[in-house]
């Protein structure tokens, strides 16, 4: 009886062991990707992957090796796997968290462990501010940021009551105050919706009976999609302004015409002309089939900024590996691109329009919405 | 606020309480007649809405896309109850939660792999865009008004169904007997197919007509079942009378709270906790009403007669 | 020796013994695997407890877990800048030691769970299953939308609280803690399953007019089941919690109370190791499958749903036989 217990427990812990090896060969760089692959939200932690794998590609690079695993976006199975990458496979940069509360479990604990964290889509303000950490770095954005641009676009256009809505969680939050941190004229109503609502109508109702000139909305996913279908239903034509989630090339597609002229702010865009920015889009193009969106941009931005810090020195120096990232070599497919004292970006963010290029939905940027632009937080950090 | 207003939203919640009703009958004659508790019918919901999407893009119509998610959700829907659902009649509750929450599962992530990652494009049609003007200047969406009529329609139907025709009489039967309909020589397995296709086609009508609105996408029939559970247990499981009843009352309830509620607490709260709070209490509000109508009736407000196993 | 007894031993000499052979070997990660797998079947034995003895069909511990593990995120929240933990009714100050964190986590669950329980029995059958989800959902919407604990980004805990004599940062000792809480349960679960007070709770399940006609009332019985069994799934929840270092609503989630379910499914009703097993093979699921294909959730809803079809009595009805009669 003993023998048989010892027996089928060894048996196990070897496979379980001999597993968790299987993964372990040697490289001179090791990433570990977290990110959504299954269910919703799958397309965007898609588009960060195959960003970041073109890059390696086109950078004919050897030296990395990436594991990717997938997190079903649930704060605990992040966790587990950026267990499993940090104990078990010892990463030396972990990256590919889509959602600001994945993040949030998995970053804080990850950079206190000597581990690099970079971020190519959440950035929670608790991480810009008091929480910043040297071992922290963000390719994207604040989550405030394509807000505040938004806001300040507002006054440049002349709006002055502003309806404002976003769905009640941290982040919908977040994007209500950066909006209203740059924005000067009054709300006309301001709106939080229940997260993961799908019927807008009572609130479209809301604004249609206020005295709003301009409607400025955060719904990320399909809650925007339905927001805007239902509003160009509505009969209200007040001008529409939003962050670029909402109005971005895999989203376009399923808005639908709905969302044609609507003004909406990001730090990069298809037509943005520098050179690295071309080779990008169409490489991409030719690679998947598709137009890249803003989440390809930055998982390629992050694996070309994590490439020209392996370029300069080993990782096993972690000092000198900080200073390589810290420096941000590379040329962004955002054009200009530098880190600011938290280790979040200083960039522009524009305004784009959304316009048909033929048959396809895409964006055309119209103007500038704050140059060089830092975020709210940089001056809690105390590195 | 303006009369206007109000009864525009009082449409709002009419409209969102239809459309729980289309996917609530369905819930409620399977779980009547079968004694079935199917957590997949948010996902014939899904299929309704994909098919309709799809066939709408390919043909440029979107009525035909309309019977294609009806069409769609019903065959999946007969598919499913011959090959699983079957053979759960005769389990208890735990084993249907458990096997249907599976077929979530899977089905989810099929339809994923058949049709990509990004959300499926589907517009209301020409015909139905844009608003119409009703009685004293009130303007309402056309589509809306479309949805409402549909839903209400539908009820009728359904009652007529029921009441008058000779497979209302044996679904009747079933409910109340189903041992004995089956002694009689009734084809009892047939009309238990029939049964769920039903609801199936129900739910995919919904999933289409809503899809229009909002976004067909993976995931998008969990929020709408559990409305759709809520409204049978608050209008009584097995009762189709109690499921409209409870829909709109869900409908109304969930609308209202959405709108009111903060402007309630605005009378004696700054604005920002105001919203915050109205906010919270909104999303919670259709819950607090189920727990205090099954804390004063718990077997709903129109419990069916003849079902033993609620 | 009973053919599910010896599946049983197997597995409780099997956890610890794994987790030592990946102590020795430096793997953490497998350590830390090894206690979800424990916390998870602690709170499946909880579930197991209503659900398996009681036939409550409960589609709401993701409430009782979830509190749990956010008494624990809170009272670090606490610790960690030093602020009171509650001013209402009596200010208490904040603390980092598991015990007294667990005192509160349990009391609280408990009148929770009496609270809960007093509505939610009056119903049976679907609208038990209904009712127990619409508290567990208000709950949910609650911990979203309220700003001081972090909403939907949740909370971290950035050092695992104290335990006496135990280093409880180092996995292999925080997982003997925890396999030492779940023996602790079984054993009490064991007791109370074989007193007449489990003997009341199924005969309570299974004809509750004959439990009456001999004198015991069904409602006392059953709810003291109810808020037994929710302490013990608030206890996994705070240690589960202890264990991601974090805390956040999705433990609330009816995805959650589903998971809780699988387990007791998936190992076998009723049975006393039952959901343990259940949990272990969820999580190796989840983990390996998670590492084969993108697809994995479609394989996983396949495997569930032939269980569900083709082993009836779960994982232990097939290889332990059937010994549970209805």
């Amino acid at each position: 009886m003993k023998k048989t217990v010892l027996a089928a427990t060894t048996a196990v812990s070897v496979a379980m062991l001999s597993l968790a090896a299987a993964t372990t060969a040697s490289a001179e760089l090791k990433v570990g990707m977290i990110t959504t692959l299954s269910g919703g939200g799958a397309s965007l932690g898609v588009d960060v992957r195959d960003g970041f794998q073109l890059a390696l590609k086109m950078a004919g690079d050897q030296q990395i090796e990436l594991l990717i695993e997938d997190d079903g976006r649930k704060p605990e199975n992040a966790v587990k796997i950026a267990d499993k990458f940090i104990s078990s496979d010892k990463v030396d940069v972990l990256t590919g968290i889509i959602w600001s509360n994945l993040a949030m479990a998995v970053v804080p604990k990850t950079v206190r462990g000597g581990t690099f964290y970079i971020s190519p889509n959440a950035g929670p303000s608790a991480l810009a501010g008091k929480g910043c950490h040297e071992n922290y770095f963000n390719a994207a954005w604040q989550n405030d940021n394509l807000h505040e641009a938004m806001g300040n676009y507002a006054n440049d256009a002349g709006y002055s009551k502003s309806f404002i809505l976003a769905p009640n969680y941290p982040a919908g939050k977040d994007a209500l105050t950066g909006y209203k941190r740059f924005y000067k004229g009054d709300a006309a109503g301001e709106i939080y919706t229940k997260l993961g609502q799908t019927d807008y109508a009572a609130e479209i109702a809301q604004i249609k009976n206020s005295d709003a000139d301009s409607v400025f909305f955060f719904l990320p996913g399909g809650m925007g999609i339905a927001f805007m279908k239902q509003y160009a239903q509505s009969g209200v034509d007040l001008p529409v302004l939003g962050p670029a989630f909402s109005f971005d090339q895999g989203i376009l597609g399923a808005v639908g015409d709905a969302a044609l002229g609507v003004k909406n702010s990001s730090q990069w865009s298809k037509d943005l002309p520098n050179p690295a920015n071309k080779a990008f889009v169409e490489a991409f193009t030719e690679e998947y089939g598709r137009l890249p969106s803003l989440y390809a941009s930055q998982g390629f931005d992050t694996a070309n900024l994590i490439l020209s810090a392996a370029a300069k020195t080993e990782v096993s120096d972690k000092a000198a590996f900080r200073d390589a990232l810290r420096a941000a070599d590379f040329e962004s497919v955002r054009g200009d691109f530098s880190f600011g004292p938290n280790h979040h970006p200083i960039q522009n963010i524009y305004v784009r329009e959304v316009i048909k290029e033929g048959d396809v939905l895409t964006n055309k940027i119209v103007s500038t919405g704050l140059e060089d632009h830092s975020d709210a937080y940089a001056v809690d950090c105390k590195m | 606020m303006s009369t206007l207003l109000i009864a525009e939203q009082v449409l709002n919640g009419l409209q969102l309480g239809v459309t729980l009703f289309l996917m609530a009958a369905g819930l409620t004659l399977v779980f009547g007649v079968m004694g079935l508790i199917n957590l997949a019918h948010g996902s014939l919901y899904m299929i309704g809405a994909f098919c309709c999407a799809f066939v709408s893009v390919e043909t440029g119509s979107f009525f035909l896309g309309l019977l294609a998610g009806m069409a769609g959700a019903a065959v999946a829907g007969a598919l499913l109850e011959m090959v699983v659902m079957q053979r759960l009649y005769a389990r208890d509750h735990l084993d249907q939660v458990l096997a249907t929450f599976a077929l979530i599962l899977i089905a989810s992530e099929g339809t994923r792999w058949v049709f990509g990652d990004v959300p499926l494009f589907l517009d209301v049609p020409e015909a139905f865009s844009g608003t119409i003007e009703l009685i004293g200047g009130l303007t309402y969406s056309k589509y809306r008004l479309l949805i409402i009529f549909v839903g209400l329609l539908v009820a009728l139907g359904l009652y007529w169904l029921i009441a008058r025709t000779r497979l209302g009489m044996r679904i009747r039967a079933g409910e109340s007997d189903r041992e004995m309909i089956a002694a009689l020589g009734v084809n009892i397995r047939l009309v238990y197919t029939i049964v769920f296709a039903l609801g199936a086609a129900l739910a995919g009508l919904a999933g289409s007509m809503v899809g229009a609105l909002s976004s067909v996408q993976v995931g998008m029939g969990e929020p709408v079942l559990i409305l759709a559970f809520v409204v049978i247990v608050i209008g009584g499981i097995g009762s189709v009378k109690g499921a409209l009843i409870g829909a709109l009352l869900v409908g109304l309830v969930d609308t209202l709270g959405r709108v009111f509620l903060p402007s309630f607490f605005q009378l004696f709260m700054n604005n920002s906790d105001a919203t915050t709070l109205g906010s919270s209490l909104a999303s919670m509000a259709i819950y607090v009403v189920m727990a205090i109508v099954l804390a004063v009736r718990p077997q709903g407000l129109f419990p069916a007669t003849g079902t033993s196993s609620a | 020796m009973s053919r599910e007894s010896r599946v049983s031993l197997v597995v409780l000499v099997g956890l610890p013994v794994a987790a030592f052979i990946a102590h020795i070997s430096g793997e953490t990660y497998i350590i830390n695997l090894l206690t979800r797998m424990t916390v998870l079947g602690l709170a499946g034995i909880g579930l197991n407890f209503a659900l398996g003895y009681g036939g409550m069909v409960s589609f709401g511990h993701a409430a009782f877990f979830g509190l749990g593990a956010y008494v624990t995120g809170i009272a670090a929240f606490h610790a960690f800048d030093d602020s009171l933990f509650a001013t209402v009714p009596f200010e208490l100050a904040s603390t980092n030691q598991m015990l007294q964190i667990w005192l509160i986590a349990l009391l609280l669950a408990g009148l929770l769970a009496l609270l809960i329980g007093f509505i939610s029995l009056r119903t049976s059958g679907v609208y038990f299953i209904m009712i127990t989800l619409a508290f567990a959902q208000m709950l949910y919407y609650f911990a979203i939308s309220w700003p001081t604990y972090g909403g939907e980004d949740g909370l971290s805990i950035y050092l695992r609280n104290e335990f006496p004599g135990v280093q409880t940062d180092k996995a292999f000792s925080f997982f003997l803690l925890c396999f030492a809480i779940l023996l602790l349960v079984l054993l009490l679960c064991w007791r109370f399953v074989n007193a007449r007070f489990g003997a009341a709770l199924q005969g309570a399940r299974m004809n509750a007019l004959r439990l009456s006609s001999i004198g015991i009332a069904p409602f006392p019985v059953k709810l003291t089941a109810f808020v037994i069994s929710a302490m013990i799934v608030a206890l996994a929840g705070a240690l589960f919690a202890e264990l991601n270092g974090f805390v956040s609503p999705t433990s609330l989630s009816w995805h959650m109370s589903g998971e809780l379910i699988i387990f007791v499914i998936l190992g076998g009703v009723g049975r006393l190791v039952g959901p343990l097993i259940g949990a272990i093979v969820f999580v190796l699921l989840e983990t390996y499958l998670g590492g084969l294909t993108d697809r994995w959730q479609f394989f996983l809803g396949l495997i569930l749903l032939a269980t569900v079809l083709f082993a009836n009595g779960g994982i232990m009805g097939l290889i332990g036989g059937r010994t549970r009669h209805d």
